[in-house]
């Protein structure tokens, strides 16, 4: 078929988006609990603040496969529980309620409004709540906005209106908000710009000053329709609106921010106006004037008509706003306001939206950066701040006023509780295995201004050690156990050396046991507490049954010995090293009672498990017998048939290890499993049939190159197996997802593992590394992250690591920001210059001084490998130069030494782009690159926006040209050069003589190199304009890319020029060949188009677990890690596409956006399957699944298999 | 004729409900407005897009939303004289 591509791909998230655009706070869950819904991209998010701990819990995470642009809530009255209202890009509007007992979001209502995506006058960009919950507007940025009518029928269910419209051409909103009108008919606040005025006019007048409206719509209940109440113009400046309480609450109207002002406006009131106080400081520009970017109102409790705001400029600093009311003869307040107050609060981090909880606790969503979460000390009631009221202001915006001035200090009201970390924006990506593990590691650049930082993720779970003891042998296994049934916690630990053990008592001390009743010249095989009170010893040549002191032995046959043992509290089953099987079961009084006859095995037994008794029942009905001859057999231990076989299970290598034992599924029950360890390092994880002693479904994992070892341990309450290899893993029911995972332990390899429980630590684990004794654990099963990161200095723009060592450079660069030269020497004019360095505040929460047109630029050395990963150098960039592009690059004029490239623009301006000069700096690598040495830099007419090594020379991309260099020594020389994209060159890439050239606005071209005649030749270019942002070549053929929009793509050059333009002596062809349509003689194929909602800026071909094969990783600005999965085969293609094509009807995305017209925004998805959608499968209920399943003609589980697989083979 | 009655109608329903449907005498000044005036709202209902921006140009989310919805007010300057006026400029000229 023409229409369907030859290549497919699964696409994957593997880190979800961390930013947030919108947070709320309400009671969803119906509970007198207040919990916080965030908007991070697609993803609907609720977390719950837990108040004890001073921590933030994620719940439930929906992807909704839309753009949420805009999220309300609301409660009908006499209601406890908030509904969720979601604006997206669906063209609908859709109610969502959070369901606790499933910990599902569920739609109680969608209605169809308008055309989806997100456009001008298709309302969606603004939404707002009646505060009684009676009503709801949702408008676009112009013209359009409806209202609907919220309501409960005599089933107090929620009703919802046809909508209303409150439409006028011609007018932009900037702000919008519901009005606190009590129970009066519902309003809602409108700040509009008209421009109908000024696109009549061509003499410009009227369209001179733009003039802004606080506009009033008015929901008349009893008339159901909307009116347009009242307007009013105020500063032109304004963008922001607050609600102010009404009804019994206050006064009710808005605070209306603008450019250093907050004004008080209500219909009915008069205006108050107060400025925003600017920073006093010897680095601060006192002419610059603050606005208000965002804020949150808070009602205290108890007392009517007390409230405040919290106002954010962009500096960060916190304002608290309160009003006073004009008091009547008796003293109370009345209903109109006498003045509005102003005063400094706190400064923390630029948030897009502040949750103020009830608990005194404040939630800071930041714009960039970690998510913060403070605590309330004091609400800045009795401090010094200097207050400014409205009194000595003018209302009108176009009088004269003094400006009025703070200084800035360090937290004082607040306290900073818990960061939550965020990637977001996330500038650039490199995946390299820099710490020898066996899996790469992921290394980003995050962050702005001073609160950029370089983190290294890794897969696995955070351990938290608890002891690390050196022993005085290398013991080889290590065993937990209590004294009897009913004891709560372990007593001793077992330590097994090559021929001796050792008995530790577990107390406040971990001491020697000598009367423990075990055999201490042998080693053992095996320690298990058995029946109420007793104790077994397995050694090779016995058992040794301690009950209350007394010692029981049983001898292993002459000329024979125990290779592997097994127990339970019930049953003891031993393999001779003759092959044969011996079971023993308690008796009733207590003692152990041998089975009469022995199971002979075909081979030697490697090993044995027998899993726990199952509540309520008397034993383990199966024994797992592993052999060298590489087989698994099921044994019954039914009294009536006991040893039997009942199925057997050929591997690929012998098994090392076994355990039975259950585990959630993802049906919500619990599942028998039969984990096993093989030799060649590849764990697998069958499902044990309990009645039929069956295996089925089987999964595997390759987990190292060492034989696999499994223990059971608990987690959470949850049991999981522990796999030992060459690093620890940890297989467990993911608690949000439900799917079984295996995750490496960021812990040192350890030898043998046992779960561990004390009173101190409740849920550990022992195991034993060399000669130490380590007692750790696992806290969190959610994250399967591991962030480590490092603070750089300024916005980081490009990540580059140095060729052979483990060492990265980042160029970084803020614009309007005062350079470090300047700021010193603003501080040394300082009157008062003794004391001037101590008036310098953290960059990090105080950000740096601002100065338009400076930029601050810096080159920073970073040493990731180090316990705690450092910046070990910082280069600063002088001369209002700032830092756009960087490479390492090997020359060959001087026998490959590598140097550092950075390109660099001076006096640059962004929109419209301007700049004086462009440089190229050179600088040489000295002690293995932790130093760099500056040695020369080339001035040339643009800054060059992109750099790659290419064939022993620096290929630049300066504006349109192409360009190549070779290093002289007092600047680098020209070679070669070609005018080959449109516009300007941002991404280039490079295979052999072949050159992939992104242009920032048309895509992608194709050049060639001629090494004859020094040419460089485009040949192949695009059909569409993609905005290109990263590039990787996929194959010397093909190249992926991802661009502004949020899409991904791959493109192939056709076979036939791809060939012709290395043929030797193509050039002259090449050179006079027709252009076709103003472009190059041919044209890029597309193979496979994604919008990922995300915007990529970085794309990478890697692998990214042990043995996996090579995937597409991509970051996005939003902190999005995504991988693009190859499929293998046709098989799997079809299988996919039809589970995503069910799973598009049967799961259709919340927010009611249709699935397959979101994958394919801006141009058709094509050759990329959504894995993110697929792995909603898993959520479905149980009927839906078998439906699927069997229009699918597979097994439930079948399903679940391969779409695991598909993940666990090649990302995390 | 009826026809092109109905066409007409339709036409001008479509003008009415989606602001920038064009007409046979849309003029370059309507045009470029109307383009800027889309890729503005897009890029403010597009986050990442927005952060993009903001992050290039070292200032707050919030304040580069409010900068590029003032910017539609009127992103290509004041509309060109309609046929047989003049700018009063000019006529001093």
């Amino acid at each position: 078929m023409a229409t369907t591509s030859n290549m497919f791909l699964y696409s994957l998230t593997i880190q979800p988006p961390t930013t947030i655009s919108q947070a709320l706070l309400g009671q969803f869950s119906g509970t007198k609990e207040q919990q916080i819904i965030t908007a991070s991209g697609s993803r609907l998010t609720l977390l719950q603040p837990d108040p004890r701990q001073g921590k933030v819990n994620t719940i439930l995470s929906h992807n909704v496969f839309g753009i949420i642009r805009s999220i309300a809530a609301f409660r009908l009255a006499g209601s406890h529980k908030d509904y969720i209202i979601l604006a997206t890009d669906s063209g609908r509007i859709a109610i969502v309620e959070y369901l606790p007992k499933s910990n599902k979001f569920s739609r109680i209502h969608l209605e169809t409004f308008g055309k989806s995506g997100v456009r001008r006058v298709i309302p969606g960009q603004y939404l707002a709540a009646d505060p009684k919950g009676r009503a709801c507007l949702i408008a676009a940025l112009e013209k359009n906005k409806l209202v609907y009518v919220l309501n409960r029928n005599a089933q107090a269910e929620l009703t919802i209106s046809s909508p209303l419209e409150a439409h006028k051409p011609g007018v932009l909103v900037l702000s919008l908000v519901a009005l606190d009108v009590g129970y009066s008919n519902p309003v809602f606040a409108a700040l509009e710009i008209d421009y109908t005025e000024a696109d009549q006019d061509p003499t410009g007048e009227a369209g001179r000053e733009i003039e802004a409206q606080l506009v009033y719509y008015e929901l008349d209940l009893g008339l159901n329709h909307v009116v347009r109440k009242w307007s009013d113009p105020v500063d032109p400046t304004s963008s922001l609106l607050f609600q102010v309480p009404g009804g019994n609450d206050g006064p009710s109207g808005v605070l209306v921010c603008g450019e250093e002002n907050v004004t008080y406006r209500h219909s009915n009131q008069e205006a108050f106006r107060v400025p925003i106080p600017r920073r006093r400081g010897a680095t601060e520009d006192p002419q610059r004037k603050r606005v208000i970017v965002s804020g949150v109102m808070h009602k205290l409790k108890g007392s009517a008509g007390a409230f405040f705001f919290l106002l954010q400029t962009d500096d960060g600093d916190l304002f608290k706003v309160t009003l006073e009311m004009v008091e009547d003869a008796a003293g109370n307040p009345t209903g109109e306001v006498k003045r509005l107050k102003i005063k400094y609060f706190d400064t923390i981090p630029i948030s897009t939206s502040l949750c103020i909880l009830k608990s005194g606790f404040l939630f800071a969503a930041s714009e960039f950066g970690n998510h913060h979460f403070y605590q309330f000390e004091k609400l800045g009631d009795d401090d010094d701040e200097l207050e400014f009221t409205s009194d000595e202001f003018p209302t009108d915006p176009r009088a004269a006023y003094k400006p009025v001035y703070f200084k800035p200090r360090p937290l004082e009201n607040l306290v900073l509780v818990e960061s939550i970390d965020s990637m977001n924006p996330q500038v650039d990506c490199k995946i390299a295995n820099l710490t020898g593990e066996d899996a790469p590691q992921i290394y980003s650049v995050c962050g702005n201004r001073a609160r950029s930082t370089f983190r290294m993720l890794k897969h696995g779970l955070e351990v938290s050690e608890i002891v690390a003891s050196e022993l005085p042998g290398t013991p080889h296994a290590v065993w937990t156990t209590k004294l009897t049934k009913h004891d709560e916690y372990d007593a001793y630990i077992v330590l097994s050396f090559t021929n001796a053990t050792l008995v530790l008592s577990i107390g406040e001390t971990v001491e020697e046991v000598s009367d423990s009743g075990f055999l201490t010249t042998v080693p053992t095989l095996a320690v298990q507490q058995l029946g109420e009170d007793g104790i077994i010893q397995i050694h090779p040549k016995g058992i040794r049954h301690i009950v209350q002191g007394r010692v029981n032995e049983w001898g292993a046959p002459q000329h024979r010995s125990i290779v592997a043992a097994a127990a339970n509290e019930n049953q003891v089953v031993i393999a001779l090293s003759s092959g044969e099987i011996v079971y023993f079961e308690m008796d009733v009084d207590g003692s152990l009672a041998e089975y009469d006859e022995k199971k002979e095995m075909s081979g030697t037994v490697t090993s044995l498990s027998l899993g726990r008794v199952p509540e309520g029942l008397r034993r383990s009905s199966f024994l797992a017998v592993g052999c060298d001859d590489c087989t698994v057999r099921i044994l019954s231990l039914d009294p009536e048939s006991t040893l039997e076989m009942k199925s057997i299970q050929a591997l690929t290598a012998a098994p090392s290890s076994l355990s039975i034992m259950s585990m959630e599924d993802s049906f919500g029950g619990q599942t028998l499993y039969l984990h096993i360890g093989l030799h060649s390092g590849v764990y697998l994880r069958t499902v044990l049939d309990e009645v039929t002693g069956e295996l089925t479904d089987t999964r595997q994992k390759f987990l190292g190159p060492k034989p696999t070892r499994l223990f059971q341990v608990s987690v959470q309450n949850q049991s999981c197996v522990l796999a030992l290899n060459s690093r620890p893993w940890l297989g467990y029911t993911d608690p949000l997802t439900k799917g079984f995972v295996m995750t490496p332990l960021s812990y040192a390899d350890l030898d043998y593992g046992w779960n561990f429980s004390s009173e101190q630590c409740l849920e550990g684990m022992v195991g034993i590394h060399a000669n130490f004794l380590r007692i750790f654990t696992v806290e969190k099963l959610g994250d399967k992250m591991i962030q480590k990161s490092v603070a750089l200095t300024y916005t980081p723009k490009r990540l580059v690591k140095h060729p052979e060592q483990p060492y990265f450079y980042a160029i970084e660069s803020d614009n309007n920001t005062l350079p470090p030269e300047l700021r010193a020497q603003l501080l040394a004019q300082q009157p008062n210059g003794t004391n001037g360095d101590a008036n310098v505040l953290p960059p990090e929460e105080f950000g740096y001084p601002k100065a338009k047109g400076r930029w601050a630029s810096c080159i920073e050395i970073i040493d990731p490998n180090n316990e705690e990963p450092k910046v070990l150098q910082r280069i600063d960039l002088e001369g209002n130069e700032a830092a756009v592009s960087a490479a390492v690059v090997p020359f060959a004029s001087q026998d490959n030494e590598s140097f550092l490239i950075v390109g660099t623009g001076k006096d640059m301006v962004l929109n419209p782009r301007q700049f004086t000069e462009g440089y190229i700096h050179v600088y040489r690598f000295h002690e293995d690159g932790k130093d760099l040495e500056f040695i020369h830099k080339t001035k040339i007419e643009e800054p060059p926006m992109a750099l790659i090594p290419f064939q022993g020379r620096l290929l630049a991309g300066i504006g349109k040209t192409l360009r190549i260099y070779d290093l002289g020594l007092k600047q680098l020389l020209r070679k070669s050069q070609a005018e080959v994209a449109p516009q300007l060159i941002v991404s280039l890439q490079t295979q052999g003589n072949r050159i992939v050239v992104g242009d920032v606005q048309q895509g992608v071209t194709y050049v060639v190199y001629k090494a004859e005649s020094n040419k460089l030749l485009p040949f192949v270019d695009d059909t569409i304009n993609r905005w290109t942002t990263c590039l990787t070549m996929v194959d010397y053929e093909s190249v992926a890319g991802g661009d502004k929009f949020g899409n991904v793509w791959i493109l192939r050059a056709p076979e036939r020029p791809s060939q012709e333009s290395d043929e030797p002596g193509s050039e002259i062809q090449l050179v006079h060949a027709r252009s076709y349509l103003h472009g190059a003689p041919n044209r890029l194929n597309c193979m496979a188009h994604f919008y990922t909602q995300d915007l990529p800026t970085s794309i990478v071909k890697t692998n990214l677990v042990v043995g996996g094969q090579d995937v597409l990783v991509w970051s996005g600005i939003q902190g999005t890690v995504g991988v693009l999965v190859p499929f293998v085969n046709r098989e799997d293609v079809d299988f996919f596409q039809s589970l995503e094509s069910h799973l598009r009807a049967e799961d259709a995305p919340l927010a009611g956006r249709d699935h397959l017209i979101y994958r394919g925004y801006y141009v058709p998805v094509k050759g990329v399957i959504d894995g993110d959608l697929c792995e909603r499968f898993s959520l479905l209920p149980n009927d839906k699944k078998q439906m699927i399943a069997g229009e699918l003609d597979r097994s439930v589980r079948e399903i679940e298999r391969k779409i695991s697989d598909i993940r666990t083979r090649s990302a995390f | 004729m009826a026809d092109k009655l109905r066409a007409q109608q339709e036409l001008e329903r479509l003008q009415s409900k989606y602001i920038g449907t064009g007409h046979p005498d849309t003029t370059s000044w309507e045009w470029k407005t109307n383009i800027h005036r889309d890729t503005s709202s897009s890029i403010i209902g597009h986050p990442p897009l927005l952060a993009y921006a903001a992050l290039a140009q070292n200032e707050p989310i919030a304040k580069i939303r409010a900068e590029t919805i003032r910017k539609m007010f009127q992103p290509v300057g004041p509309p060109p004289p309609r046929e047989g006026e003049e700018l009063p400029v000019l006529r001093t000229e």
